[in-house]
């Protein structure tokens, strides 16, 4: 099955396309019968010896034995470990209600900020954005998010926001920027010096000198979701003409 | 569904962009955004795509006994529906506020103005006239619904045509469309209302606001008016205090706006007729153009970049301050990546490298593995565990609980179940300070 599924690396598949484990009708009996493990990420399901797709688009593969499928989608469903950008939304008590965009609000405690503690609250007003990570993330509970990792430093979590721009964009776009060695970033970094707080649900918020710069910067993010590689070095480089 | 709070970052971002004269799509603050004209195969069926926004009406015409007051008129009925499908804070059949301030303006607009002859609508006086209905549905909420509703409304008035009807003394025949043309309505003029949106207590204006200039505007002025400058109706609502003279200008921007779009609409019904007379298939299927993806294709988006002309020095040089911005995560030791700059850490350090080598592990996949991170994260926390008892902070709570997952099955493949087995028994243990 590993070998079936090398082969349509980089393929578009559809669901209700599988996998089966047993393709060849001989078994050697000389080589040495190595288990092969096939790591299904997003998209891939098992059902008995069988792999089925259930989502469509592209299928990746990562060495050593992990395939998942690429797909395009805007609304976020939370996972666990994901940092997403929240607004929150009220404030009931001791804890936050957070929205991510996801069907239900998330809660974030007070005591889940590096350094709080009862008696020193984190300022957190109804409005502010925060970037948190999940810590409860399953279809059967309300989502936990956190502002600290587990050793309870912040990482870069924790409310934040003042003077930039906050826009929606689909999910492809947003893995691909946060993924290590984009393209996408390395351009944008060359084009615009900014600042740019990329949510895992979609969100991304950003910060450049001036409010035209941020304005321009929304703009293209949102814009280069659908371009090819090529469409948007072109965009980027009209940009740059543009402006200098 | 409830809606989506607006953060005070975007609030406060987008005053301040037009406090600067800025819009988010670029535009100039008298702009109208790029206005389409479609219809679909029967006469009556309009959609209308204002940028984003996108509306729909459909005109329809029964025999009907009149009014009692008014014997020899006609019945015009009006329907705006707003569903779920054009927001998801909209509720499908539930009368909010937004649908019925929808509902009176547009028939203020279209019936108190009169633009209709109601009278030619008359076939029996007293026993027989036609009610003619439009609806009007929303099907996407980008802003400014009552521009596109009123466009769409008399586009399609314009646009229905009427069975024939012939009355030989008690008699009253009414045609189907195959033994005579259906007539047109007798159209006097075409009202279009035009929106304007304030903020900052009347200081600054804007035509034709989207979605978010909408949530955060102090208040919003409708002007409905016809080509021949004539006001068929004026509301204002948010409660803001405007001047005469803003009321004035508004109004002249209102005419230069309507003369165009009543232009537009104009030609879209010109280019209709010619391809229905020409026998070439109109209408909404054809209106699409086949073997062409058209999900997640987005339009050219103008964006002004000409201002955009200082060198990367100068803009160094004028910030105030101006923060370290670190291009990629910073590396301090092979393995471990640093984001941001967290303060001075108080906890204990012997779990730093423990620590270290989960930021690693996490740091390698994907994120969008989540079932390896999800094995690796029990890996690193059953190690916690064994650790000796660490001081973990100077709190001055008494006892700190901490929860233990059970050792996940690793078996398993599906992510769902093993986060269901580690949250229904954890253990607990209990360290002193």
């Amino acid at each position: 099955m590993d070998s079936a599924l090398r082969e349509r690396v980089g393929q578009v598949l559809l669901p209700g396309d599988e996998f089966c484990c047993d393709t060849d009708g001989i078994i050697s009996l000389s080589e040495t019968v190595r288990p092969e493990k096939v790591l299904c990420g997003p998209g891939l399901r098992r059902s008995g010896d069988r792999l089925l797709v259930c989502k469509s688009g592209v299928l990746r593969h990562k060495e050593p034995n992990v395939f998942w499928i690429d797909s395009q989608q805007w609304r976020y469903v939370p996972v666990k470990g994901e940092t997403v950008i929240g607004v929150v939304a009220a404030k009931s008590g001791d804890v936050f209600k957070v929205d991510f965009g996801g069907s239900e609000q998330a809660s974030l405690t007070y005591l889940s900020f590096e350094g709080a503690t009862k008696r020193n609250r984190p300022n957190v007003q109804v409005g502010d954005l925060v970037f948190a990570q999940f810590i409860v993330a399953n279809k059967d509970m309300e989502p936990e998010l956190t502002c600290m990792d587990s050793s309870g430093r912040a990482n870069g979590m924790g409310v934040f926001g003042g003077g930039g721009l906050l826009f929606r964009v689909s999910l492809g776009l947003v893995r691909r920027l946060l993924s290590p060695g984009s393209e996408l970033r390395s351009d944008l970094e060359k084009l615009l010096p900014c600042e740019l707080v990329v949510g895992m649900n979609g969100r991304v918020w950003t910060r450049a000198a001036d409010v035209q710069k941020t304005l321009v910067l929304a703009n293209l993010l949102q814009s280069c979701d659908t371009m090819s590689c090529s469409q948007r070095r072109q965009l980027f480089s009209r940009v740059r003409q543009g402006a200098l | 569904m409830k809606e989506t709070p607006l953060s005070n970052c975007e609030r406060d971002f987008l005053l301040k962009a037009i406090e600067e004269k800025k819009r988010l799509d670029g535009r100039q603050t008298y702009d109208y955004r790029k206005i389409k004209i479609k219809f679909g195969t029967d006469y009556g069926c309009c959609f209308v795509d204002l940028g984003l926004t996108r509306v729909m009406a459909q005109v329809s015409g029964e025999l009907v006994a009149p009014k009692e007051s008014r014997p020899n008129e006609g019945i015009m009925f009006f329907n705006i529906e707003l569903s779920p499908m054009a927001a998801p804070t909209f509720e499908q059949g539930r009368q909010s506020e937004l649908s019925v301030k929808l509902n009176r303006q547009l028939e203020r607009c279209l019936r108190n103005s009169k633009c209709i002859d109601t009278e030619s609508l008359c076939v029996v006086s007293g026993e027989k006239v036609w009610q003619i209905r439009v609806d009007v549905h929303m099907l996407n909420h980008d802003g400014n619904l009552m521009d596109a509703a009123s466009i769409a409304a008399i586009t399609a008035l314009c646009h229905f045509r009427r069975p024939d009807v012939s009355i030989q003394g008690d008699e009253v025949t009414v045609y189907s469309p195959e033994e005579r043309d259906p007539i047109p309505l007798s159209i006097y003029h075409m009202p279009i209302s035009v929106s304007f949106s304030f903020f900052q207590q009347g200081t600054y204006l804007l035509v034709d606001p989207c979605e978010r200039e909408e949530r955060v505007m102090d208040g919003l002025l409708m002007i409905a008016m016809n080509k021949h400058r004539e006001i068929c109706s004026i509301q204002s609502s948010g409660g803001i205090m405007l001047l005469k003279e803003q009321v004035m200008r508004c109004s002249k921007i209102a005419s230069v706006k309507v003369s165009e779009i009543t232009e537009l609409v104009v030609k879209a019904l010109e280019n209709d007729k010619k391809a229905r007379k020409a026998g070439e298939k109109c209408g909404f299927a054809e209106s699409l153009p086949q073997e062409r993806i058209t999900a997640l294709k987005v339009g050219k988006t103008p964006v002004e970049v000409m201002d955009v002309t200082e060198q990367a020095n100068d803009i160094v040089q004028k910030a105030e301050v101006s923060p370290q911005t670190v291009p990629s995560p910073l590396v301090p030791v092979p393995g471990v990546g640093q984001v941001g700059q967290g303060q001075q850490t108080t906890w204990g350090l012997e779990e730093e490298e423990e620590e270290e080598e989960e930021v690693d592990q996490e740091e390698e996949e994907e994120s969008d593995d989540s079932t390896e991170q999800d094995k690796k994260v029990t890996k690193m926390e059953e190690e916690d565990s064994r650790g000796d008892v660490v001081e973990i902070s100077d709190s001055e709570e008494e006892e700190v609980v901490i929860l233990h997952p059970e050792t996940a099955d690793k078996a398993l493949k599906n992510t769902g179940s093993s986060l269901h087995q580690k949250g229904a028994a954890p253990s607990k243990q209990k360290r002193k300070k």
